[in-house]
């Protein structure tokens, strides 16, 4: 195994140096050990807790289920199955209203606190590659880090000899957020299950570790654990907000670049969140589907700070109640980070496969700054990680000029936050770029229809 | 504590920020556990807490349009305190009225045209401040409040307030100034606390090779003619190191722009010591440090402010050597501000992973 520290300006290929933002840590709850909470009254299970197609509900109201049994399947291609967290009663399929205003469909089950096992879940034989990925389809598991993206997608790959490196994505660079770090440090038997697995099927010639230089714990942890496997390397990175971005930690740690268009895969990469991983080898140990997650529970105004154990499913108001409540009265509450998180609006929503974190602000961190005039100081054009220019968006939105998005590259915005993040006057550029990706991607729609429609004449 | 309907924060196309009545977001939230105790929340018609949804991110960093302009004030003060030192009440009275002039001005201003007012964000008074210390000893007050109200009502206010004008204001109406009062603007006075008979500029001596240069090192104290702020070297180059550790600007400009004032200097010279007097002299250090690091008329991006600095600095050299004027450094940043736009242009970086 080697260690590389990589210090702050000084890379091992100075090729050129990606900006960020240094954020406030807050890493409160790493120290402490995630707790078991105890199984809630009432669990909801999303159908789109996932990139890509809802799930199907395959359970009808007032069928019995147990924990681990299959209750949705897989709506497509991309697309995951639910597993249920709990033994209980199917209440009613209905669905709910997230932040966004969009219903999703869901599956609404009355706990009865038996936490009964299903038979369903047994060990998983895997003898070879098509296994490994059929287990990973049918665990449900989906990337923990955040993004929800099917994970067997990503390692159903048509020739493995293409993958040179897998990157395991540890820098968990959100403030808050500690649910990596304690899945390193509480699971470390589980990832080196895991890496072993990579090895095995993927037959990959490297796995990095890209990890902050601010979890020394995980940091020791996974040194002492990997000691003897020559494949393994541990890149410890400055803690530079938005460390853990997929194309950022590419390339910070592989000196490659992804361009525009194109999968980690076509530059010989497959990354994936240390914890999808550690989920993986515990599913194919002991055939337990994707049903808990760890979640960091944190904020201004929560009680106790810590992670806890919760079963899919659960409402934050019974997370937060496990916590102690609130210690005031929250002005906002989210799923997440507090730089790419969701602000939600109410208590009632679910714990999803992709939620790592829940916080709560209380007024005074809660209140959106005024924004005021862009005094062109640059300092979101000089953070911005992928090189990209909002006041430049911001322009061509106004000014409605789709053209010109095209040229910026504003599809290639990650959204991560670091430019409203540095901006003095406090604009709201993230917002801006959302809204200039939407418009773009009408204006694209209606140029294709545009030409179709001339082909059409031709012919 | 708690209000009676939760809102949604948004921010509409002109960057006002909007907060709307919600109740179509149902929740069965009633009571939230607060402080150990089950409370009720007030429930709304449609029986809603309150969360504020708004976009990501939801942590600001602490810098703030105002801090900067605080910074910069911070930054200006070795100068302005060294300018009553050499200058006295003169000079004093000058700052003191362009500052509150301008301040003023652009608080009638705002309120006239029924826009926010933006005093609080400092920006005026760094604005009459720099003007201030651009200005001689023998300008009236009179004249420096006509200067702060173009500054900050013309050159900024018409243009769109902070962040919107393509020139520097302080420069803009030096040059205004110079133009409409050229006696008294234009006039070299020697700081008074010097008995000195002469009142030619260094620059001036040094051009048509009369009189009696001042010495290195009272050039860089600042017992020299001059505007009242422009003098006194090491205020200046203090309240530069000042800004770059604030990492309010980047060394780019200012170390550019002089350095390449000095190489040109020294080549056209063949003198190091000619070349030295040349950046102690006129407004090159206040100029390169304070006026030409403004942010909503210089290039933000480093190679853009490298470009713009080399073009300042020959500017200023060839008016100093062949102009009529004996000082470039207002008409050199000025003209580069025009170019501004492009070299931004320019310097575009390619987006990471971008395929043209
Ligand atoms: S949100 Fe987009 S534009 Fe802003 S810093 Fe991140 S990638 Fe750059
Ligand atoms: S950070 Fe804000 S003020 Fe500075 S250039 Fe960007 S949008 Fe303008």
């Amino acid at each position: 195994m080697n260690i590389i520290k990589i210090k702050k300006g000084v890379l091992s290929m100075p090729l050129f140096k990606l900006p960020g933002a240094h954020v406030p840590h807050h890493k409160n709850t790493a120290s402490k050990q995630a707790v078991k909470m105890p199984v809630p009254k009432e669990i909801i299970m999303q159908m789109n807790m996932h990139i890509g197609a809802f799930a199907q509900p395959i359970v009808n109201v007032g069928d019995h289920v147990l924990v681990g049994q299959k209750i949705a399947q897989a709506g497509g291609y991309i697309s995951a199955p639910v597993h249920c967290s709990v033994s209980g009663v199917v209440k009613k399929i209905d669905t709910v209203l997230e932040s966004d205003g969009t219903h999703v469909p869901a599956i609404f089950i009355e706990t009865d606190g038996m936490q009964e096992i299903s038979d369903e879940v047994q060990p998983i034989k895997v003898d070879s590659y098509e296994d490994f990925v059929e287990a990973i389809k049918n665990s449900g598991i989906v990337g923990l880090g955040g993004a929800g993206f099917p994970t067997y997608v990503k390692f159903a790959i048509k020739d493995l000899s293409q993958v040179e490196a897998v990157v395991i994505n540890a820098a968990e660079c959100e403030p808050y957020i500690t649910s990596d770090t304690r899945t390193m440090i509480d699971h470390l038997f589980e990832l080196e299950e895991g890496v072993k697995l990579l090895e095995k099927f993927l037959g990959a010639k490297r796995i990095i570790f890209g990890i902050e230089n601010n979890k020394k714990e995980a940091i020791d942890a996974l040194s002492k654990t990997f000691k003897d496997d020559q494949k393994v390397e541990i890149k410890v990175l400055p803690a530079l907000y938005p460390q853990g971005g997929e194309k950022v930690l590419i390339y910070n740690t592989t000196k490659r670049i992804v361009p525009e268009g194109k999968l980690p895969l076509d530059v010989g990469v497959v990354i994936i969140n240390v914890t999808t991983l550690a989920w993986i080898a515990r599913y194919i140990k002991t055939g337990m589907p994707l049903v808990e997650k760890v979640v960091t529970v944190d904020g201004s105004c929560v009680a106790n700070p810590q992670n806890v154990i919760v079963p899919i499913g659960t409402k934050i108001k019974d997370v937060f109640d496990f916590c102690g409540g609130f210690k005031e009265m929250p002005y906002k509450v989210m799923y997440g980070g507090p730089m790419m998180g969701v602000a939600l609006p109410n208590l009632d929503l679910p714990i999803t496969k992709r939620t790592n974190a829940i916080l709560a602000f209380n007024q005074k961190e809660a209140t959106v700054p005024e924004p005021s005039n862009c005094i062109n100081c640059g300092r979101c054009i000089n953070h911005c990680p992928l090189h990209l220019d909002p006041p430049a968006f911001a322009k061509a939105l106004d000014l409605n000029r789709p053209e010109e998005l095209v040229k910026l590259k504003v599809n290639l915005c990650m959204e991560c936050g670091v430019c409203s993040f540095v901006c003095p006057a406090k604009r709201p550029l993230v917002q801006k770029n959302r809204l200039a990706k939407a418009t773009l991607k009408k204006y694209l729609a209606e140029q294709k229809k545009k030409e179709e429609g001339k082909q059409n004449e031709n012919k | 504590m708690t209000k009676n309907t939760r809102y949604y924060v948004f921010t509409d196309s002109n960057g006002k920020q909007k907060k709307v009545k919600v109740s179509h977001l149902d929740s069965n939230a009633n009571s939230i556990n607060v402080k150990g105790k089950v409370q009720p929340i007030t429930v709304t018609e449609a029986g809603t807490n309150d969360l504020i949804v708004s976009s990501s991110p939801h942590v600001w960093s602490k810098t703030t349009t105002s801090k900067i302009m605080l910074d910069v004030l911070i930054a200006l003060l070795p100068a302005a305190f060294a300018s009553v030192v050499l200058f006295g009440l003169q000079a004093f009275i000058l700052i003191v009225s362009c500052v509150a002039s301008a301040i003023l001005a652009e608080w009638i201003f705002q309120a006239l045209c029924k826009q926010k007012v933006t005093i609080s964000d400092l920006s005026a008074a760094v604005t009459g401040l720099l003007l201030a210390l651009n200005l001689p000893a023998s300008v009236p007050w009179w004249q420096g409040v006509i200067g702060s109200i173009i500054a900050v009502v013309v050159v900024k206010g018409l243009f769109g307030g902070i962040g919107k004008n393509f020139a520097n204001p302080a420069i803009t109406a030096r040059v205004i100034m110079l133009l409409a009062f050229s006696a008294t603007v234009g006039a070299a006075v020697q700081p008074s606390i010097v008995d000195a008979t002469s009142t030619a500029t260094p620059l001036y001596i040094l051009k048509e090779n009369y009189g009696i240069l001042p010495s290195l090192f009272e050039m860089f104290v600042g017992l020299r003619g001059g505007a009242i702020g422009e003098t006194c070297a090491i205020a200046l180059l203090i309240g530069g190191i000042y800004l770059m550790a604030r990492k309010v600007i980047t060394w780019h400009t200012p170390v550019i722009f002089v350095g390449t004032v000095f190489i040109l200097m020294l080549i056209l010279n063949g003198n190091v010591e000619v070349a030295l007097y040349e950046i102690l002299s006129g407004g090159l250090l206040i100029g390169a440090i304070f006026m030409a690091t403004d942010y909503a008329t210089t290039p933000t991006r480093a190679w853009g402010k490298v470009i713009f600095a080399i073009g300042c600095a020959i500017i200023t050299v060839a008016i100093r050597m062949w102009g009529s004027y004996p000082e470039g450094v207002s008409f050199s940043i000025l003209f580069m501000n025009i170019l501004t736009p492009y070299i931004d242009r320019l310097t575009r970086k390619k987006p990471f992973g971008g395929v043209r």
